[in-house]
């Protein structure tokens, strides 16, 4: 007979525990970067500085994705590509909204690219959270924008000929408010930084470089987990404060951690607002 | 009540803010852009928002977010923008997102003539994204029809959690004309139906049993709602079983179907003692109207039903018109799309012996009623 030993465990109580267990393979970041982004959002609750019923976490297509049917919070789990535009229209219609778009590479930077540049020329008042595990894994091992180049992908199976795009690095030119990269080797500054751009205005990005032996690592040839959780320590470098050009993007050297950007400018809700007020004083 | 001399696209957009339109998001295109300057100057002075997408994508997504955070919600379009929009639609569908789509069509396929009249998305609007679904249409035909009908599309949208199209075309968004605007009193509006459980019992997909449509929950008022565009059951929760996928889908389909009194309409012109019926849409149906009034000054007795809900079509009415007239004849500006919909309907009700005749019209131009004629003659055809 099997006995079960209830555990608890801190963030119990923002997760749907009758979804146990959940669909992520073994070795796979997502889940232990979740985990940390929940653990801010707890720690922000708690201290008063965030209201839990004002959060809405949307997802798009992915392994990802699947996050915003597991989280007890508002949250939606919408098409391929568009949590940016789906969570920029619920804070329309209730600006007192705290969205949080949590997805995949491919998701936000291969078919949602447009609306990442769009709402990052914006300085849109959404906190994006994107996991980068180099490969469209959910559908099986195809070509992502974030995959390196030279490596196999079922779509590229003579090796990607193509040149990845460093998304951190692009909303760095954009100039947004807040912009940094961790990976699953650095679950604290996860933690920590997610619950600092919670409490910011404006457009807010942090990408997670994560682990995905099942496909990506099988493709590479490190299918073991923890194999490929070295590799990842090993070129996941942080940086502290680096300039524009020591930003890397470079699967076999370094990709370079740590924040990139931080600042304060009207978000595009304080310019947005504004005009409102002024409309319905009449003097607009 | 007062009067007022507008466009359809103005038309449209008093109607979208006299029935509560909260907010607004749009593309420019062609011949829809005009609908969206007049709301942007218009709607923040009555607490609404309007705001520019970068995409018709990204719009329709984002009315989603919107409609379930609580705003009645609108976009307008045209063609290209439309054919965008389809993948948004059946999110909209799947989420139960209450919005209204209008659709101002031009002259296509492609990017055609922005400029001009068409009427090639009528199937597109009922079967434009994946999947089986149902949404409701309307086709008004006159700025009055645009005002009234934008209304009613958000009471549907609102009754059935849904989206609702509202098609026009080019002529009709520029044409303007007298519309009698009324007041608040003089109008119905109706509320989003709001759950009365608490949120630990709340299920975001559980409907009522009389209407099918689950009372709702918005973001933002602690009920953790989940919206999830994967086939799900009553929580929310991702299900790949028959049983799920048959009770969701049958539920979207038939919940439209269960609300159908309160959402056809349609009107009926010299249909008395016609034997020729005309079957026309939008603004086709004032030349065809026109048509109709000179037929009858040289003893044919023709007349005219026009359907303002397409989808679904207003099948009582019709199918008692059907079964006094000897001919059916429907002008259109496209292949014959209306048409498929009205034999549909006269095979369903077992009409198999009134004589239909399409008048497909691949013109990008109103047809005047001498047009709509000669089309008549030209290909031969003795109706009377």
């Amino acid at each position: 007979m099997v006995s079960h030993v209830v555990i608890e465990h801190p963030i119990d109580d923002y997760l749907r525990l009758d979804r146990v267990p959940y669909t992520w393979c073994p070795g796979c970041g997502i889940g232990t970067a979740l985990q940390h982004i929940l653990r801010a959002i707890k720690e922000l609750v708690e201290e008063g500085k965030l209201d839990r019923k004002k959060i809405l976490f949307v997802t798009g297509i992915g392994c990802t994705g699947r996050a915003a049917g597991l989280v007890k919070l508002d949250s939606a789990h919408v098409v391929h590509g568009r949590p940016i535009p789906f969570a920029i229209g619920a804070k329309l219609a209730n600006p007192e909204i705290n969205p949080i778009v949590f997805s995949g590479d491919g998701d936000i930077a291969g078919i949602g690219g447009n609306h990442l540049l769009h709402a990052a020329r914006k300085n849109m008042d959404i906190f994006v959270i994107m996991i980068n595990n180099l490969t469209y894994a959910l559908t099986g091992g195809q070509l992502a924008p974030t995959t390196p180049y030279g490596v196999y992908s079922t779509t590229t199976p003579y090796g990607n000929p193509e040149t990845p795009i460093d998304v951190a690095k692009v909303l760095v030119s954009m100039n947004v408010n807040y912009v940094a990269r961790w990976s699953t080797a650095h679950l604290t500054k996860i933690k920590d930084s997610v619950k600092y751009a919670m409490q910011k205005r404006g457009f807010r990005f942090i990408e997670i470089l994560s682990t995905c032996p099942e496909i990506f690592g099988r493709h590479i040839k490190i299918g073991d987990p923890v194999t490929l959780y070295k590799r990842l320590q090993k070129i996941a470098k942080i940086s502290s404060k680096p300039s524009f050009e020591d930003i890397k993007y470079d699967w076999e050297t370094e990709i370079t951690c740590g924040v990139f950007l931080d600042d304060d400018k009207p978000g595009f809700f304080d310019n947005f607002i504004r005009n409102i007020e002024v409309v319905k004083s009449g003097r607009g | 009540m007062r009067v007022d001399f507008l466009t359809s696209n103005e038309a449209c957009a008093e109607g979208a803010i006299d029935a509560g339109l909260k907010v607004y998001i749009g593309y420019p295109i062609t011949p829809s852009s005009d609908l969206f300057e007049y709301l942007a100057e218009k709607l923040p002075k009555k607490g609404g928002v309007v705001y520019q997408a970068e995409d018709e994508i990204a719009s329709i997504i984002a009315l989603s977010g919107a409609a379930l955070a609580g705003a009645k919600a609108m976009t307008a379009t045209s063609g290209p923008g439309f054919s965008l929009m389809q993948e948004g639609i059946g999110l909209a569908v799947m989420l139960e997102a209450p919005l209204v789509i209008v659709n101002v069509m031009r002259a296509g396929p492609s990017t055609g003539i922005a400029t001009q009249i068409g009427q090639g998305d009528v199937m597109q609007s009922r079967w434009g994204s994946h999947g089986p679904y149902s949404v409701v249409v309307y086709a008004p035909s006159s700025a009055q029809e645009a005002y009234e009908y934008t209304i009613k599309a958000f009471n549907s949208a609102v009754k059935v959690r849904a989206p609702v199209i509202v098609l026009m075309d080019a002529i009709l968004a520029h044409t303007r004309e007298k519309v009698i605007l009324y007041d608040q009193d003089e109008i119905e509006v109706i509320g989003f139906k709001k759950t009365n459980d608490n949120p630990e019992n709340f299920y975001p997909y559980r409907p009522d049993p009389d209407d099918l449509v689950p009372p709702i929950a918005f973001f933002g008022e602690g009920y953790n709602v989940l919206a999830e565009s994967l086939n799900h059951d009553e929580r929310g929760y991702y299900d790949t079983s028959i049983e799920t996928y048959n009770k969701l889908v049958s539920r979207l389909i038939m919940k439209i179907d269960r609300n159908k009194n309160y959402i056809v309409a349609s009107k009926e012109y010299y249909t008395e003692d016609a034997d020729i019926l005309f079957i026309s849409i939008c603004s086709m149906a004032r030349s065809t109207l026109a048509l109709v009034r000179l037929l009858r000054k040289k003893g044919v007795k023709a007349g005219l039903f026009k359907p303002i809900s397409i989808w679904p079509l207003d099948e009582d009415r019709f199918i008692k018109l059907a079964k006094n007239v000897d001919k059916i004849v429907i002008p259109e500006l496209n292949q014959g799309q209306l048409e498929w919909i009205v034999k549909k309907v006269l095979w369903d009700h077992g009409l198999c012996d009134v004589k239909v005749y399409p008048l497909p019209m691949l013109v990008p131009d109103l047809p005047s009623p001498d047009d709509i004629l000669n089309c008549i003659n030209s290909r031969g055809l003795r109706l009377w």
